[in-house]
């Protein structure tokens, strides 16, 4: 057991440096020359100069490689061209927002996913399961930011309950859990829930069917214990799995923010890649996703630890 | 002994039969072939010309005479830029997948054919890709590449290969254990022909219905990717372009601010239930 | 270079239609922190036999004990790490020997799994006329061969050529499998447990049919099988495997009814008899076999034989030919009159 964690945390290492690659790549990628997607088009010549000695332009790709990770592994992600800030206060603020806006929709979500599969599950062929399975195929298949659309319109412009855009009163700065300040939460929480939803739903619905249909179940129904003990059973059986399931989803959800945060204004990471897009500000590009891919990657990482301390059966040696 | 069961009958065939008995498949397939058609011969369906402006006409609600579904906010007619708007998003969303199928099939079938290093190596790799939630993998790689067509096309293609590789290495590892394989290679057959013959064969339909579940997150992302400025540039129809511009007019027209949306959701949802009704037609489970 | 294979008999009856020579394949086990090599397990540990020309060698054992390597170390579909086969006197898949390619057309090969041993996506008639295919031999001259096949296999091929193996029922499986290996008219076909996933009255149908083609191409079989009562009904001579090893080897009247090697004796023991008077009192063997990753030193057999003494700890059995019985050898120090058993056969 000890022996797997350890193996899958030295898996985790290549992983995590080829991540760094590709995102070190994402500034040779793009067109034109790297020393001019970090500089502001004004810079001056001797600016040029410190740049190019900085970042190490004149030198072969694989040592550029390694000043940059270890600059980045100092902290240092760079200065965004727009603004002149650290790219890494820039990205460290804005996930922040993002992480309360995943936090929200994935409570919502999974909590009404995973009760919608179970239900759904556990009266096969009902109206519960076809109510399910409609729900998470739409869950799937709907354009998210169009979803978010819909829902601020409906919401906002028809019905003025809630506001369809920003992150509060006084912008993003003065946030406080009151209700002058959620209720900007709610349309892009609850459009971001969707996807999840429909995910944890029909992934839930499907444990708990191949729970159902497994001889151990027959074999407790015979001992004579009652449907909620059996219920109870079907909760531990499913319940490492479907974890395992909501982790990854959370990550996606931290990553795949950026549509609906550019619908609702909302101040996240999301934003700041919209912003870097539009601004072609590709150190702000590069750090944002370095971090959300890197916070993947220890999701990962920690949804198999805790799948395997969570089951029993897996003794990976 | 059935010896004398009924005439034989092919693989494909009792999938086609199965596909035609399920309603749900059969309408989507329904809905796609309209659609699809209607872009293709957008010129002769279309009722007018989806570049004409007219700062008269702008954002009229659905049902004004001459404009059916209302006007943009340019004042182009809606259902004209929606019937054509479908041959960019379609073309954007299922070019990324083909490729994606051609590229990832190779690499999956090479990567589980061969085993060893060779499958450690291009894995390997694929994990890398693998460990970026796929919206952020497509626009890293559209937003370093730069806004255009080609660039989103190439971005989501680079998105579909690492999950398309994987289901074909696992299916490819599977059917390389069977004995039929073995039987092959012990009749002197070389790897090539053995790949063509009878690996091939067993992997392709597994890895195309998986394939045809894509097209619908590839539609969504592509569009996507136009709606944040990155895929089509203006003034070119496209169903997640149009979406952002009329993002401004969910006040005024929220009806028709919604349909570009409508469609995306459409064409999505259908593929999906084409995929589904196709994996349950061709009994695959991945 | 490789010689072409002779499709006529090289050197006569008396040379050996395949010798196996100190055959050895391990598998590594890996596992730990960075995926090395922990352990590995021994399925076939140096054996040597013989393949005469137009006889059925039965070759038995529990599972686990190295048939099925042994089995596709003969097709070579997995590469021995030591060791070598010769083909009628020639070297396999050495520089001035028999190619590979070339050995394939001679040697086939029957799976014990009659579904998974046909591509699901070819008609049956194209499964068999693959391997010619693959020879070089025209499509319509492979899809004859086929035909005429599937009639002498008992199907007919107007109803079945056309038909895709589940449309066919496991004992109409079996017989296009072998049609499929006899296919490339080879000389040695290998049965690993070909019948032994067939209901009984199926097995004899196709245990009849193997009979009748052998006959009628003048084949040599090595037949696998768990099953003691199937190898002596279709074997000339049987071999005893046990944990990578061979015990013992003989002719079958000599195996069946004196067994030499007490390994031999349990085993038959083991086996139900309808005759009371051949029921035997010896004890059968207890426990499972020890387990190939580890086996034991000494005689393999030693932990569970009732005659162990401190040689079998120790050292390891060698083949020994029995004073009578010609060609009947056994790998028990029991039958070496200079192993320094207590229980050694004397001298004759």
């Amino acid at each position: 057991m000890l022996q797997y964690l350890l193996r899958r945390f030295v898996y985790a290492i290549p992983i995590a440096l080829g991540v760094s690659v590709v995102c070190f790549a994402l500034v040779h990628i793009s067109p034109g020359d790297p020393l001019a997607s970090v500089l502001p088009p004004d810079a001056s010549l001797e600016m040029q100069q410190i740049m190019r000695q900085v970042y190490g332009f004149d030198r072969p790709l694989p040592v550029q490689f390694g000043f940059w990770l270890w600059r980045a592994l100092a902290g240092d992600l760079g200065v965004s061209i727009a603004t002149g800030r650290p790219v890494a206060g820039e990205v460290w603020h804005a996930f922040g927002n993002t992480f309360m806006l995943a936090a929200l929709a994935a409570a919502f979500g999974f909590s009404a996913g995973a009760l919608l599969g179970l239900v759904a599950g556990y009266w096969r062929g009902g109206w519960i399961d076809r109510l399910a399975s409609t729900l998470s195929i739409a869950g799937i298949s709907v354009p998210h930011y169009w979803l978010g659309m819909v829902l601020a319109i409906v919401f906002s412009v028809q019905l003025n309950w809630l506001p369809a855009t920003g992150a509060g009163p006084g912008g993003s700065a003065d946030w406080t859990w009151d209700w002058a300040h959620v209720r900007f939460l709610v349309l892009p929480a609850l459009t971001m829930s969707v996807i999840p939803l429909g995910i944890v739903a029909r992934s839930v619905r499907a444990l708990v069917g191949d729970i159902l249909s497994q001889e151990f179940v027959d074999a407790l129904r015979a001992k004579g214990l009652p449907e909620s003990g059996i219920f109870l059973h079907i909760l531990k059986n499913a319940a490492p799995t479907s974890l395992a399931v909501m982790g990854l989803q959370l990550g996606y959800l931290l990553g795949g923010s950026i549509l609906i945060e550019t619908v609702f204004a909302w101040p996240g990471t999301g934003f700041l890649l919209g912003n870097a897009i539009l601004q072609r500000d590709l150190p702000l590009l590069q750090g944002t996703i370095l971090v959300l891919a890197m916070f993947f990657v220890v999701l990962n990482l920690l949804v198999d630890v805790a799948q395997t301390w969570l089951d029993p059966r897996i003794k990976r040696a | 002994m059935s010896e004398l069961a009924g005439p034989a009958r092919g693989y494909w065939s009792n999938v086609l039969r199965r596909l035609m008995r399920d309603r749900v498949a059969l309408a989507c397939i329904l809905v796609l072939a309209v659609i699809l058609l209607a872009a293709i011969f957008a010129p002769l369906v279309a009722p007018g010309d989806p570049f004409r402006a007219s700062m008269l006409r702008r954002l009229r609600p659905i049902g004004t005479p001459g404009n059916l579904l209302g006007t943009d906010e340019l004042g182009r007619d809606m259902l004209t830029r929606l019937i054509y708007g479908g041959r960019l998003s379609l073309f954007t969303g299922i070019v990324p997948v083909i490729n994606a199928f051609a590229i990832g099939t190779f690499l999956g079938v090479f990567a589980g054919y061969s085993g060893g290093r060779a499958n450690m190596a291009i894995m390997r790799t694929i994990d890398v890709f693998y460990a970026f939630p796929s919206v952020l993998l497509a626009i890293a790689i559209s937003g370093a590449l730069g806004a255009g067509i080609f660039n989103s096309i190439v971005s989501l293609t680079v998105v579909f290969v690492p999950p398309i590789a994987r289901v074909a290495e696992s299916v490819t590892t599977q059917v390389r254990s069977l004995d039929f394989v073995d039987a092959a290679r012990a009749s002197g057959a070389g790897a090539l022909t053995i790949i063509r013959v009878h690996i091939l064969g067993n992997v392709l339909g597994p890895v195309f219905v998986y394939a045809t579940g894509l097209v619908s997150v590839s539609m969504i992302l592509a569009s996507g990717l136009s709606f944040l400025g990155l895929g089509t540039k203006p003034p070119e129809a496209e169903w997640g372009l149009m979406l952002n511009t009329l993002r401004t007019a969910i006040y005024a027209q929220p009806l028709v601010a919604a349909l570009p949306g409508a469609m995306i959701f459409a064409v999505s949802i259908c593929f999906n239930l084409f995929s589904d009704g196709l994996r349950q037609a061709m009994d695959v489970k991945l | 270079m490789s010689v072409p294979a002779p499709d006529a008999d090289l050197g006569g009856p008396a040379q050996p239609l395949l010798a196996v020579r100190g055959l050895f394949r391990h598998f590594p086990i890996r596992g730990g922190l960075f995926n090395r090599t922990t352990a590995t397990v021994q399925a076939v540990d140096g054996i040597d036999f013989d393949v005469v020309k137009g006889e059925t060698l039965g070759i038995v054992g529990e599972s686990g004990c190295g048939k099925s390597t042994t089995a596709r170390l003969l097709v070579r579909l997995l590469d021995p790490d030591r060791g070598e086969l010769v083909y009628d006197g020639l070297p396999v898949g050495t520089q001035d020997g028999l190619s590979l390619r070339e050995m394939r057309r001679h040697v086939q090969m029957v799976f014990q799994d009659s579904f998974a041993s046909l591509n699901p996506r070819l008609t049956v008639a194209d499964s068999i006329a693959f391997g010619p295919r693959v020879h070089g031999v025209p499509a319509a001259e492979a899809t004859a061969r086929a035909r005429d096949l599937l009639a002498r296999v008992g199907l007919a091929p107007d109803a079945f050529g056309r038909r895709y193996p589940h449309e066919l029922s496991g004992g109409q499986r079996q017989r296009v499998n072998i049609a499929r290996a006899l296919a490339l008219r080879p000389r040695l076909v290998i049965l690993d447990e070909a019948v032994s996933a067939l209901d009984k009255s199926v097995e004899a149908q196709v245990l009849n049919l193997l009979q009748d083609l052998k006959a009628e191409f003048g084949l040599t079989y090595v037949f696998i099988s768990h099953d003691l009562n199937v190898v002596r009904y279709i074997s000339d001579r049987v071999l005893v495997m046990y944990l990578g090893r061979i015990v013992e080897i003989g002719p079958v009247d000599a195996i069946y009814g004196a067994p030499r090697h007490p390994y031999t004796r349990a085993l038959l023991s083991a086996m139900p008899s309808m005759d009371p008077d051949r029921r035997t009192l010896e004890a059968p063997i207890a426990g499972d076999p020890p387990n190939p990753i580890n086996p034991p030193p000494g005689c393999r057999f030693h932990t569970r034989c009732p005659f162990a003494a401190d040689v079998c700890r120790t050292r390891m059995p060698e083949l020994v030919a029995a004073p009578v019985a010609h060609g009947h050898l056994a790998a028990c120090h029991m039958a070496d009159p200079a192993s320094g058993h207590p229980q050694a056969e004397t001298a004759a």
